[in-house]
């Protein structure tokens, strides 16, 4: 198990972001994280790539406990924020750059080279981060999520704000990274879950509600739309 | 941490912020030394910089947290600061790396200043006739003074996600930390504490490196000064985890 999370939890004062949830995933697979708004899906990812502390529970990644390993599990982590936080002062290559010594990575600009081919930047490998569109931030996101070919890799709502051309290329090339990694991604779009995650899980109200493969939840609601299994769940 | 630091000093490089104040810095220094009457050494008649000496402190005052201010502010509110704590780096590798930036550029804005030592020393009579050990004293007092300062800005910068609010409260609180002691020192019902309070104050350890004597105890207050507010700034955004 690449990821392992058991009776997570995360409360601010008497509200609980996310309640005991517990749930694993495995290399190879990609996870749908899918809830509504404010259901705990981003407070979940902040909690395993060590931007939230949890209010207790515990997880592991590669089978390093997150609070106790914090600096190794970050090692293995390649992590997407919601929003995709960039420092729009610097050129893409350069932010690239400070990614990977971050990491500490051995011939970074060859690294910083392929991934660059990898996510679709060329044509705009030279520019400044600021001048890119929501579309390019998005790739120079991903990009620096895999520079140090993580074994996990957790993107939150990846794909928000692309257009329909971009949408099918960061897919695709989610769905490749996802054939050796563990990938977990939150969205809200249920033809993109359809499209690309082989297990979900759905959260509302900091609680899992459903947890199995694809095939199993359509399975266990007689072959109904995704939407409406998510509108059984959530409303 | 190295890479940290570097993309710290080269965001100062690279946007005007850096210039700005540095230029600023040397304007109001240099006007307030050579040119202003009240102030300008030619009038005054000695070759001494013990006017520059006094007068930094006040610019260093509100310069410094215009720097510092952006430090964890900005971060914070554009989300950066997300990305920067899930790379493998503790939270102390990125409260250093930024307070060493900021005292990389405070030095960027002094170096340029040894061109009024070496003018002055030039104007004394006879020639080179400057009390040395008194400029470098002070120089080093300086160079506390402004990592002290440095310290408080980057903590007022963890403290919000404003960034005029945190260049507010750092520059109150080097305000109070330079002065206040002395002030309240002299409070009548605090009279008999007077030198205990004073010595708090950064103003006394700053005066007494300024003459030219490198006391150790004046050392340790600077130095645990700076580690103090920077450990602080290491709770305040633990806390906010």
């Amino acid at each position: 198990m690449s990821i392992s999370v058991r009776n997570l939890s995360k409360h601010y004062d008497k509200q609980k972001a996310v309640d005991s949830i517990s749930f694993e995933a495995k290399p190879g697979r990609i996870l749908g994280f899918l809830g509504p708004n404010g259901a705990g899906k981003s407070t979940t990812m902040r909690m395993l790539t060590g931007y939230l502390k949890p209010t207790s529970g515990e997880a592991e990644i590669v089978s390093k406990n997150i609070i106790t390993h914090a600096l190794e599990v970050k090692n293995h982590i390649g992590y997407l924020p919601e929003n995709t936080p960039l420092y729009t002062d610097m050129y893409v290559k350069e932010f690239l750059s400070f990614v990977g010594q971050t990491y500490q990575l051995k011939n970074l600009s060859k690294r910083i080279a392929e991934v660059i081919e990898l996510v679709g930047l060329t044509p705009e490998q030279h520019k400044k981060i600021g001048m890119l569109s929501k579309g390019y931030r998005q790739r120079v996101g991903l990009a620096q999520a895999i520079i140090h070919n993580p074994d996990v890799l957790i993107l939150d709502e990846p794909t928000s704000g692309l257009d329909p051309n971009q949408l099918v290329d960061i897919r695709a090339l989610i769905t490749e990274l996802g054939r050796n990694k563990t990938v977990i991604i939150s969205t809200h779009i249920m033809q993109e879950v359809e499209a690309i995650c082989d297990d979900i899980i759905i959260i509302n109200k900091g609680k899992i509600v459903a947890s199995d493969s694809l095939m199993g939840i359509k399975k266990a609601n007689n072959d109904s739309p995704l939407e409406d299994i998510f509108r059984k769940f959530t409303v | 941490m190295y890479a940290i630091f570097k993309r710290e000093l080269f965001s100062f490089l690279s946007s005007m912020v850096a210039y700005i104040t540095i230029g600023i810095f040397l304007l109001v220094s240099g006007l307030l030394l050579w040119f202003f009457p009240d102030t300008s050494v030619l009038d005054y008649g000695y070759a001494e910089l013990s006017g520059f000496f006094s007068l930094v402190p006040y610019l260093f005052m509100f310069l410094i947290p215009a720097v510092t201010m952006r430090s964890f502010a900005e971060e914070r509110k554009e989300g950066t600061y997300e990305l920067l704590i899930t790379k493998p780096v503790t939270l102390w590798q990125i409260v250093s790396a930024k307070y060493l930036a900021c005292l990389v550029l405070m030095l960027f804005s002094l170096i340029p200043t040894l061109i009024y030592y070496y003018s002055l020393s030039k104007l004394g009579f006879p020639e080179g006739n400057i009390d040395s050990g008194a400029v470098i004293g002070s120089y080093i007092g300086l160079f506390l003074l402004g990592s002290a300062f440095i310290s408080i800005g980057i903590f007022a910068s963890a403290l919000t996600k404003n960034q005029i609010i945190a260049f507010a409260v750092a520059a109150a609180l080097c305000g109070f930390a330079f002065l206040g002691f002395d002030y309240s020192s002299q409070i009548v019902t605090m009279q008999n504490f007077e030198t205990t309070i004073a010595s708090l104050g950064i103003n006394q350890h700053y005066q007494s490196i300024s003459r030219g004597v490198l006391d150790t105890r004046d050392l340790i207050y600077f130095v645990s000064f700076c580690v103090i507010f920077l450990l602080s700034t290491k709770l305040v955004i633990e806390g906010k985890k």
